[in-house]
């Protein structure tokens, strides 16, 4: 397929890339391209410049804190995920990892792609809203931190927004977590997932029935159902399941992901 | 822009747009057809590659991206004209019906190999799991992957 002509920069810093996508309004940045070079052949985005992160290291890394925090680079791909000894802190995190798509992507995919491109079936926004993840997100004025319940605007929309990078994830400790999704396929396309996450009372992020993750909290996985009864799902119908379907996958696997996390 | 790769050993200079992928810089600028495109959408696996020894599609990459890089593709994997052990397998297995999904499952095979030597039934589908055979010749594929495992 030949994509629309574009111009192409791969800077050398993440200040340099800053520059580069606040002086061109048609600049987008490019992690993984998994999704972008995809979209880009459907011409569903025409981006004019693609500022490729590819190579900055200041984007990449995985570190583990003493009080346990992991700080995850936002161009860390699944693969690497999956395989650092230190996102064993987190353990869902590289299992998540390892049911998307299959090995070609999460070879290139990033968690930073994953999550800038709010796409409401990516497994990523649910996860991070659920394990209560920091966004760390810097624009040529500075840098700030945004909560993952606040990082998520809207469809193809985060807080990260033009001439801004999303730079770094930090995940506080935890272990008791676990996810659930009913797919298209083996590690496909989710039709309907659940975050889930017991810390004291439980805290559940359902995907794929809104535009940006729902955030459930509950005292314990028994009273989840009823949480999500009471949220009033009004999830989009399509071919894979009817709004009303989904709003009952939604009970389903947000139980089933609750009373995982518990039991771990 | 310029962009230097080095395909099977052998190292390439050209000038490719910056909206040329990868997959079409082989295909097209250096006459590499092995590597096939399937379904352009990134699906299918036909245009899998190894870069800097990191199993890729090709199709979702900029050539441009792969400035630098050592890339090898179907056409590397056999040496003096001897097939690999795993492609002997696919040949003894009947492991191709039409062929055209068989150069990305063997760059697939052939990265899982070398990580894991010793595969399970389910680690070699799961290696698989981006490569699609629309002959649905699947059994025949996992048997040959099986038995050159050690």
């Amino acid at each position: 397929m030949l994509l629309r002509e574009v111009e192409y920069a791969k800077p050398g810093s993440v200040a340099e890339a800053l520059e580069l996508l606040a002086a061109n309004d048609g600049a987008r940045a490019l992690a993984g391209g998994q999704t972008l070079i995809n979209v880009m052949k459907a011409r569903a985005a025409s981006p004019d410049m693609l500022v490729d992160l590819n190579g900055l290291e200041e984007l990449r890394g995985i570190e583990l804190a003493g009080d346990g925090t992991l700080t995850i680079g936002a161009m860390a791909t699944y693969s690497e995920i999956m395989g650092s000894a230190e996102a064993k802190a987190r353990p869902i995190l590289g299992e998540v990892c390892a049911t998307i798509a299959d090995a070609q992507v999460r070879n290139r995919g990033t968690i930073g792609g994953n999550v800038c491109s709010s796409d409401p079936t990516n497994h990523l926004p649910p996860l991070m809203v659920a394990v209560g993840a920091r966004m760390t997100v810097v624009s040529t004025a500075g840098q700030r931190d945004v909560p993952a319940e606040d990082f998520f605007l809207g469809v193809y929309l985060t807080a990260a927004g033009p001439g801004e990078l999303l730079t770094r994830i930090a995940i506080p400790a935890g272990k008791k977590d676990a996810f659930a999704a009913v797919t298209l396929g083996a590690d496909g396309t989710c039709i309907c997932n659940a975050a889930a996450t017991v810390n004291g009372s439980v805290r559940v992020a359902l995907g794929c029935v809104d535009a940006v993750p729902v955030l459930v909290t509950a005292d314990s996985p028994e009273a989840v159902g009823d949480a999500v009864r009471a949220a009033n799902l009004m999830p989009p119908s399509d071919v894979h399941a009817t709004s009303e379907y989904r709003t009952h996958l939604a009970e389903v696997l947000a139980t089933r992901a609750a009373q995982e996390a518990a039991a771990r | 822009m310029d962009v230097t790769v080095t395909v099977n050993g052998t190292t390439y200079e050209r000038d490719v747009e910056p909206r040329k992928l990868l997959i079409h810089l082989l295909r097209d600028d250096l006459d590499l057809t092995g590597s096939h495109v399937g379904c352009d959408t990134g699906n299918c696996g036909a245009c899998s590659v190894l870069l800097d020894g990191v199993l890729v599609k090709s199709c979702m990459l900029l050539a441009v991206q792969a400035n630098g890089t050592s890339i090898e593709t179907v056409e590397g994997l056999s040496e003096d004209g001897e097939l690999t052990p795993l492609q002997q397998a696919f040949n003894e297995h009947h492991a191709l019906q039409c062929g055209y999904c068989t150069p990305g499952m063997l760059m697939s095979a052939t990265a899982l190999l070398r990580e894991n030597p010793s595969p399970s039934e389910d680690e070699i589908k799961r290696a698989l799991q981006g490569n699609i055979c629309r002959c649905t010749g699947y059994w025949n594929i996992v048997e040959a992957v099986k038995s050159v495992a050690k």
